[in-house]
């Protein structure tokens, strides 16, 4: 069973090409289940961070995927989900944002055909406010994407233990 | 068609109602939307009602998908009645999982409607 530093050195620039991965995997999730496109802005924006998901992958890829964003922008998502206005929605909208994070989790291990049956996911987490430090057992380097969601800023990242 | 009684089983409250809008959706006439939250639920659910379509979710706390649908073959209320997992569990072992142990169909999440409509209506005896 390769370990995920071999997985990751089994490719040519395999931090590259999992980046697009991942920004492939979000891309389908927003089209597809928000029904709206992510944008790439020409320089990095903010990294706001007032609501976080996160899910946790166990075995062959071991690590921590993540999306933060602003409480707005999340609140935004949940009412494209639900198919109702942003003032409606409620409670729903951390269950509806920890559901983003799964499905890009999942997309994006799908796509890596070498993880094949040997990666799980965690359920989301949600959590709010700003003032917190991540530590995850991560000890690669982190791909992040930095996008913009309704031109508001949403970073996606993945932090990778090996 | 005739109008159907679903179950829908999925941790997510909010994947719950997107599954049933993509049922709507997907030209599903449904007279009846029961909700589980995991597997251990869906059997409580079908232990006291009929159904006519399982659409159910893998990964759940207290009792995966998976299991539910191999015990879903001792229980009276499902005898015949189609499963289609929806997840994001999109290996081909989970696949061959869920079909060896009776599920009629496999949709990965992120879905359509359309992929509802293509997976869920020939099982209701219905052309997509």
């Amino acid at each position: 069973m390769k370990t995920t530093t071999e997985l990751l050195a089994g490719s040519t620039h395999a931090t590259e090409n999992w980046n697009h991965v991942l920004e492939v995997a979000a891309r389908e999730v927003f089209e597809l289940m928000l029904g709206c496109k992510l944008t790439v802005p020409g320089t990095p924006p903010q990294d706001l961070r007032e609501i976080t998901a996160m899910v946790g992958l166990a075995g062959l890829l071991c690590g921590v995927l993540s999306i933060r964003c602003s409480l707005k922008s999340a609140t935004i998502m949940a009412s494209k989900m639900l198919g109702v206005t942003p003032e409606q929605v409620g409670k729903e909208m951390y269950d509806a944002f920890g559901e983003i994070c799964n499905m890009v989790a999942g997309n994006f291990k799908n796509k890596i055909a070498r993880l094949g049956n040997g990666c799980m996911l965690s359920v989301p987490t949600v959590i709010t406010g700003e003032d917190y430090d991540l530590y995850p057992l991560a000890d690669s380097e982190a791909l992040e994407l930095r996008l913009l969601f309704e031109n508001m800023p949403l970073t996606i990242s993945l932090q990778i233990h090996s | 068609m005739n109008s159907i009684r679903a179950l829908i089983v999925d941790d997510s409250s909010v994947m719950r109602k997107i599954v049933e809008r993509s049922l709507r959706q997907a030209g599903v006439e449904i007279s009846a939307v029961l909700e589980a939250g995991n597997g251990a639920e869906a059997l409580a659910v079908l232990a006291e009602n009929k159904v006519d379509l399982i659409l159910c979710d893998i990964n759940m706390p207290v009792m995966d998908g998976l299991e539910l649908v191999k015990q879903l073959a001792a229980v009276e209320n499902a005898k015949g009645v189609p499963v289609v997992m929806i997840t994001t569990e999109g290996s081909e072992s989970h696949v061959v999982q869920a079909l060896s142990a009776g599920a009629r169909g496999y949709i990965r999440k992120p879905f359509t409607a359309e992929q509802v409509k293509e997976h869920v209506l020939p099982l209701l005896g219905v052309n997509a």
